[in-house]
């Protein structure tokens, strides 16, 4: 397991969602999922991603409310 | 009830991108099948998808979406959009397998102690072929995968007949597709003793010792008449009767006979309201196994009577392999294009007929087909499944 830091989450996810055919130049912090065409599938996805990498389980009550890739490493932060 | 009409036709098969290599290196008798097997060789994925839509579908499904788009092309829905509203406009796409290489891959996965991913499931699934071609173009009728084997593109293109016939829907994109080349496939067949331990696909002849495996997909826009005529749309032949039975005989031999098959031809051509002595060409099943070819040959003699020795009967599988659960499909868009150009092209690598197979399998060259002066060329397309399914198409040239 990695140790979680803002940081690390953050450069987990952007390459994650990157790998899912998100264009690299446009995922920021800020941008918002529907821009990046990420969807229910991608997040389910990360989801498996994250608890590999972290030991943090996503469900999809928790993802239901994240609009932003930044609000995506703010529920895996907050669940560490 | 309506006539259906064809105007447009795609494929992806060994020969090539595109319905016209198929038809047109068919034609001159070139072979796409490499050590035995008959990959897709030119194909490449990222020539068609994004790394994103790549990722969303299996192999079958990206062929079948790549036949699809250059059938739509042709049709001239790229410039003038659906003809129709999307609720009467669908897709029906039949395969053998479906994603087996991805339910496989996330087997073993799971085995060595990894995920088994979200994605699973929606790229594996029989019916992906159909649903993805649904969303790419937006058709909110009926969409939906037919599965009979060796059969099912056929199915799903007499199923799609219907299915304008009876106004459920104007116009449908039909076809098949399969991608199931792959270890676990070549091994199950082989149990069978179905594939050539040779590697060659020699339809009737005498040396033929099973089928060689490929993989592609057919897909054809069908259009009712009136929809089709109403904008002016080019049309290419139509598709004019289906016959679909069953043997009910064994999982996998043929009737010896071929009595169900033959069966199939005959509501076929009743379907279409063609005398047997009014076709003039059969696309043939024509696997390269002893006994398809055969009871095929039995069932074509019995459904065609004398006329059977008078008209050319070729199989597509001598130049691609035996595409499975889209071999129907590409068939019947090889046979349009046929029809159109009145060529019956070649089953290559016949050169001695095996015992009692006595019809005219054009061996060698295509030769120019013969079509009475004052109709279209016509022609039958047969498709036989493991399952004893029997599905044929009648076909007429614009």
């Amino acid at each position: 397991m990695s140790t979680i830091t803002n940081e690390a989450v953050e450069k987990t996810v952007i390459e994650a969602l990157i790998s899912f055919g998100a264009e690299p130049d446009e995922v920021t912090p800020e941008t918002e999922l529907t821009t990046l065409d990420i969807d229910s599938l991608d997040l389910a996805e990360l989801s498996q991603i994250v608890d590999d990498e972290y030991g943090v389980t996503m469900k999809s009550s928790d993802v239901s409310k994240i609009k932003t890739v930044g609000d995506i490493v703010a529920v895996i932060v907050a669940k560490a | 009830m309506r006539d259906v009409v064809i105007t447009g036709v795609g494929a992806v098969t060994p020969l090539g991108v595109g319905a016209r290599a198929l038809h047109e290196r068919w034609t001159a008798g070139e072979c796409g099948i490499v050590d035995g097997e008959a990959p897709c060789a030119e194909y490449e994925a990222t020539d068609h998808f994004s790394r994103k839509e790549s990722r969303r579908s299996d192999r079958f499904t990206q062929l079948a979406l790549v036949a699809a788009a250059e059938a739509v092309a042709e049709a001239g829905w790229l410039e003038d959009g659906l003809p129709v509203a999307p609720d009467r406009a669908g897709s029906i796409i039949g395969t053998g397998i479906g994603g087996v290489s991805t339910l496989l891959g996330n087997y073993k996965s799971l085995l060595e102690g990894g995920q088994v991913g979200p994605l699973a499931v929606p790229l594996m699934m029989g019916n992906a072929g159909a649903a993805a071609v649904a969303m790419k173009y937006d058709l909110e009728g009926p969409a939906f995968g037919v599965m009979s084997a060796c059969a099912a593109g056929t199915n799903a293109i007499g199923v799609a007949l219907r299915a304008i016939q009876h106004g459920e829907a104007d116009v449908l994109l039909a076809g098949g597709s399969e991608a199931a080349l792959h270890p676990l496939t070549r091994a199950a067949f082989g149990a069978l003793e179905a594939l050539s331990e040779l590697g060659i696909s020699r339809p009737f002849d005498a040396r033929r010792d099973g089928f060689v495996m490929g993989e592609g997909a057919g897909v054809l826009v069908l259009e009712a008449g009136d929809v089709a005529r109403a904008r002016g749309a080019r049309i290419l032949g139509t598709l004019s009767g289906y016959g679909s039975t069953c043997d009910a005989h064994h999982l996998t031999a043929p009737r010896e006979d071929g009595r169900r098959a033959a069966a199939a031809i005959t509501i076929a051509l009743a379907d279409a309201g063609f005398d047997p002595t009014a076709i003039d060409y059969v696309n043939a099943h024509g696997t390269s196994t002893p006994l398809n070819d055969a009871a095929e040959t039995a069932a074509l003699k019995s459904a065609l009577g004398q006329h059977a020795y008078e008209i050319p009967v070729s199989s597509t599988k001598s130049a691609i392999g035996h595409l499975l659960g889209a071999a129907g499909a590409v068939e019947a868009v090889a046979t349009v294009l046929a029809l159109r150009d009145r060529v019956a092209p070649p089953t290559i690598g016949l050169e001695e007929p095996g015992a009692g197979l006595d019809l005219d399998y054009v061996p060698g060259q295509a030769r120019a087909m013969s079509v009475p002066d004052g109709r279209s060329a016509r022609a039958i397309s047969t498709s036989f499944g493991f399952g004893g399914h029997n599905a044929v198409l009648c076909l007429e040239a614009a």
